[in-house]
Parts: C-alpha cells; structure tokens; sequence
C-alpha cells in the first residue's frame, strides 16, 4: 500500500510536468525550436501569479484570467520580435538566443524579487484530500493538476486537428516553404504557436507555485524536466509527453521513497535509461 | 600541364597579419611570463583566470564552432576535472601538480561513456542532453560522503604546502601553469586545424553530407573533437580548483560560471575563429571590471550583448573586425596564390 502511494504520487507529479513539458512540445512540433528560456519563463509566470496575489490580492487560480492573455501575448511578441529572426538551417542562433533570454528572465527576476523561496497559498485546499482507503490518500490539489494537464492536451489536440489554425499548425511543421505559397503567413503562425505554447506555460508556472516553493534560480531545473518528458514520451507526440511527465514523475517518487537524496537523480537516471534502451521515446511520432 | 614547366600558383597559409601578429604576441608572451616579477598578487590571480577562461572558450569553440557539437554541459568535465584533482590528492596522496594531467585522463576515461549516451541526441537536443547528464554528475558528487557531500571539502594544508613551502611560491607555480594552459589551449586549437582532423572538421562544419560524401567519417571525427574537448575542460577544471583550493558540487558544476560565460565570450568575440575568443575574453573582463558594482544587471548585460551580437552580427566582433580590415592572425585556410607571370590559358 505504501508503494501504490508511492507510485500514486509520482503519476500526480507527472501531470504537473507533463504541463512544464507541453509547451517545449508544442514549439518543438510546429517550427523544430528548442527554446532553453522555457523553465525561466514558467517561473516568470509563477512570479506574475505572485505579483497579482500580492498586488491586487487574486487568488492564484482566478490570477490566471490576467497570466494566462499576458503570458500569450508575451509569447507572440517574443517569437515576432525576437525568435523568427534567428529561425533557419543553423541551430546555433536560436539556441544561443533562448540561452541569453534564459540567463536575462533569471537574472532580472532576481533583480526584482529577491532571491527569497516563494509560493502561492491557496487556503485550505493545499491540505485537502480524497481517503480512498484506510491508509491511501490522493491529494486534492496534485489531482486538479493532473486533470488539468489532461485537459490542456485534449485541448491542444482539438485545436491541431479539428481547426483551421491548427491545420495550418500541422502544414507550418511539415513544410515551411511550401505553406508559404498556400498563402499562410508562417511568421505569424509562429506567433500563434508561440503564444499558445506560453499560454500553457502560464498554467504550468501558476501550478508550480501553488503545489512548491519556487525562485529565480530554479528556472533550467524545470527546462530539463520538460525536455526529458518530451524525450521519454516520443518528439511531436503530446500524449507521449504525458506519458514521459508520469514515467519522470514517478521515477522522482520511488527515487525520494528509496533515500531524499536521489529524487532528483532517480529522475534523470530515468531519462537516460530510456534514451539508452528507445533515443526515439516510447511514443514517437516526428521524425527528427 | 607538362611536367618542365614551374607552377604558377603557390599554396600559401601565412598571412602579413600572422607574421606580425606572431612576433607582437611572442613580446607579449615574453612579457607575461615574467608576470611574478612586475604584476601583484591580485592581478596574477586576474592573469590566471583571464588564463583559464581563455582555454575554457577555446575548448568550447572547437567543440560549437567548429565541430559543430553545441554543448550545454561543459561545466560536466570542470567538475570532473576538479573532483578528480581532489580525489588523487587527499584519497589517494597523488602531489598536487602530478595530479593535473591524472586529473585530465581521468575525464578522458568518464567523457568517453558519456559520448555514448550524449550523441543519441542531435542538435538542440544534444545541447539539453549535456545538460542533464552535468546534472546527473553534480548530484552523484553530492552523494559522495568522501569527498564532503554537497558541501564539499578543501584541500589538506600539507597538500598545499607540498607544492612549494612559500605562498608566493605557490602563486608564481599556479600562475606559469594556468598561463601555459592558456596559450597551449590556443595552440592546439590551431594545430588541430591546420592538420587533417582540422580539415575534415571544417569540411564538416561547411557541409555534413558533402564531407561525408568525401570520405570523412563524421561521427568518429565529432565524437574524438569531443573527448579532445572535454580532457581539455578537465585539466582546466583541475587547474581552478587547485587555485581555489576548495571544491563544492555547486561551484564545481555551476552552468552559469563554466558555460554560460564561456558561450558569451565565444558568441560575442566570434564563434568558429580562433581570434573571437581572444578577444571575447578580453571583453568579458572588461566588462566585468566595469559593471562589478551592479551586481547581477553585470549578468543581464551580458546576456543582452550576446543575443544582440547573435542577431546582428553572428560572426561576433572578430567577424566584423577581421573582414573589415582582411586580417587573419591565426590562418588555417589554406589560399591559393597566383604568380606575377599568369597563365594564358588555365589547365
């Protein structure tokens, strides 16, 4: 029984970074950009939700209403204005960029709030849970995460396969000229993609300060968590990235129970089990 | 073309500017290696480390610039480098400056199971794997009770003395080592590209298909740039904790001092040149000097300067100085002279 909670817990975890990891995914599938400000920019969202509670005193779900548009926006005007104009054959540009934005959101952030642990209190529902047995309790807070991570990807598959815009996701990924001459506007589609994928940064940066303690510095930790989800999962695929959030999540889980030193380690060792055993993830579906 | 006649071309690699450049630095040199007699103390320690960074961005600018391999995890194989100096000297009572080059084999031997694991990944994805897996190597060293957890452990003070009874002893003995480091990171960066693996990584970098095509073997050429590379970071990696004298999993595997500043100093000075270092290193100090008061703006400064030079200018500041002015002080093209008396007709 202590090990189904165990395990429990980790699938619970996964959600939370399955939803860091749906983002990275997303960018990944629609214009192969690998954005390493990613985990700076989920805890940019987090401080946001911080700056809305604190400022104008929002609780942090109704805080999402204003983090959610801004972070979009954001998104558009840092793909338009800035990633668009290193995207081509060579990956050095974007990734150097992503790394300089990585090391600026970290930096002023630090500026601006301090380098103080913080977190988004909730009330009563951060200790609220579901007895399901004598001695086995699902929390309540970690299962609105994960049903939310669920529902942000059924989401996300409507949009790519049942809309216009996300036809001309799917067009954008698998031909960037030829889209061109079909009369789609690929920047700003990037744009679009961009704005989403921090959109759903936005929900991953509120939850991250809700369910931990977080601070300027702990933004590339929650990078390599996303790029190892998406890895696991399978490239291009976003139940695959689920899938690789729970498998990482619950490795964590069994590496803490094991001794509190190796979560963290029982995580990447995880990682690069499956990299070694399947490089192209359990459920791939781009091919590279 | 028959075989009396005297060619009309001549194979040339010497530039007017590398002749002059060479005897310019050799003064320099000359100059520097004397440090212990005309600079002080705090100013030898800044040599060293403008030292150390300068073989740092070398190492990391074979490795991006010219194999094309852009690691994130470089800062693995300093760690190593100064973990493994740590274990030689108080595990295993190796002398502290024989333990440098065991402690550059050692990474050697860690680096060549981590090339099997990092090159599943390609690309941008090889990038986040070096990452992880410097991630995986800092949390092991902070598991190590020997070697004092996460809080790390400083060298034995017989150890230190050992290496020279005085303390400007020391200093003159880490200075001469990190200044050799230094200019032999430059030095064999050009070897390297002036000799065969030079060219086929070049030919790499221009196009993988045509190299290939060619017969280089690709994979074998980036996977031995990469062990080059990383013995390399590991002797530096060595070499800093033997001046710090302290080591911690933090401060050993710290992605913001080990490759963070070493990929701003290659991108802003110029990525794929051995000159961009040079001078990206003189300008990191520079600004360093300069904004040291404000803490971490210094940082978003930097930052800030690199993506720019990125998007404007991805050669970096060589780019633009060396085409301006046709200068080329470390020449590993090769150019093709014409003669004065020129061929009526090509062959």
């Amino acid at each position: 029984m202590e090990w189904l909670d165990t395990i429990i817990q980790g699938v619970l975890l996964g959600g939370l970074y399955a939803l860091f990891a749906t983002g990275l995914s997303l960018i990944f599938g629609v214009m192969r950009l690998v954005n390493i400000a990613h985990g700076d920019l989920i805890v940019l969202a987090a401080f946001l939700g911080l700056a809305m509670v604190e400022g104008i005193g929002l609780d942090p779900f109704v805080s999402l209403v204003i983090v959610v548009p801004l972070m979009a926006a954001l998104g558009y005007g840092l793909q338009r204005g800035l990633f668009n104009l290193t995207l081509g054959r060579d990956i050095l540009p974007p990734l150097l960029v992503s790394f300089g934005l990585s090391i600026i959101i970290q930096n002023l952030l630090l500026e601006i709030f301090s380098a103080d642990s913080r977190k988004l209190q909730v009330g009563a529902l951060e200790t609220a849970s579901i007895q399901l047995a004598d001695n086995l309790a699902i929390g309540v807070l970690p299962l609105i995460v994960f049903l939310c991570a669920i529902g942000v990807i059924v989401a996300l598959q409507i949009v790519f396969y049942r809309t216009e815009l996300g036809r001309a996701f799917r067009a954008t990924s698998d031909d960037q000229e030829t889209v061109q001459l079909m009369g789609v506007d690929n920047r700003h589609i990037y744009g679009l993609a961009m704005a989403i994928a921090l959109g759903v940064v936005a929900i991953a940066g509120i939850f991250l300060g809700v369910r931990t303690n977080f601070d300027p510095s702990i933004g590339p930790a929650r990078l390599l968590y996303a790029f190892e989800a998406v890895i696991i999962g399978g490239l291009g695929s976003l139940w695959g990235t689920l899938a690789g959030g729970v498998v990482l999540g619950v490795a964590q889980a069994i590496g803490a129970k094991l001794d509190p030193g190796w979560q963290l380690l029982a995580g990447h060792l995880a990682f690069l089990l499956v990299l070694l055993i399947r490089p192209r993830g359990l459920f791939p579906r781009a091919i590279d | 073309m028959r075989a009396a006649e005297t060619p009309r071309f001549r194979i040339e690699r010497g530039t007017r500017a590398s002749r002059s450049g060479a005897l310019v630095a050799l003064l320099g040199l000359i100059a520097l290696a004397a440090g212990p007699w005309w600079l002080g103390t705090g100013n030898m320690r800044m040599v060293t480390e403008i030292a150390y960074y300068l073989a740092l961005a070398q190492m990391w600018n074979l490795l991006a610039g010219y194999g094309g391999l852009v690691s994130v995890g470089q800062q693995a194989f300093v760690g190593i480098g100064g973990y493994a100096l740590f274990v030689l000297v108080i595990l295993l009572g190796v002398p502290a400056l024989a333990a440098l080059p065991i402690a550059a084999l050692l990474t050697a031997i860690v680096a060549l199971p981590t090339a099997f694991v990092v090159f599943r990944l390609r690309g941008a994805y090889f990038a986040i794997g070096t990452w992880v897996v410097a991630e995986v190597y800092r949390l092991v060293f902070a598991q190590v009770s020997a070697l004092g957890g996460g809080s790390g452990q400083s060298l034995p003070v017989d150890a230190i003395k050992a290496i020279a009874e005085t303390k400007a002893g020391r200093e003159m003995a880490i200075y001469w080592i990190g200044l050799a480091i230094g200019i032999g990171a430059v030095a064999l960066v050009y070897l390297l590209l002036r000799a065969r693996q030079g060219l086929a990584l070049t030919a790499i970098r221009d196009s993988e298909t045509a190299a290939e095509s060619l017969g280089v073997h690709n994979l074998r050429a980036k996977v031995s740039v990469y062990l080059v590379a990383a013995t390399g970071t590991g002797l530096i990696g060595a070499l800093i904790f033997l001046q710090k004298l302290r080591i911690s999993p933090d401060a050993a595997f710290s992605v913001t001092d080990w490759t963070a500043n070493v990929i701003f100093i290659v991108v802003i000075g110029g990525i794929g040149t051995i000159e961009g270092p040079i001078l990206g290193v003189i300008v990191f100090f520079v600004l360093r000097e300069l904004l040291a008061g404000f803490g971490s703006w210094y940082l978003i400064a930097l930052g800030a300067v690199a993506v720019a030079v990125m998007l404007r200018s991805p050669r970096g500041l060589w780019g633009l100085i060396g085409e301006r002015f046709g200068l080329d002080f470390f020449p590993v093209r090769r150019r093709l002279k014409l003669l004065a008396r020129a061929p009526d007709k090509l062959p």
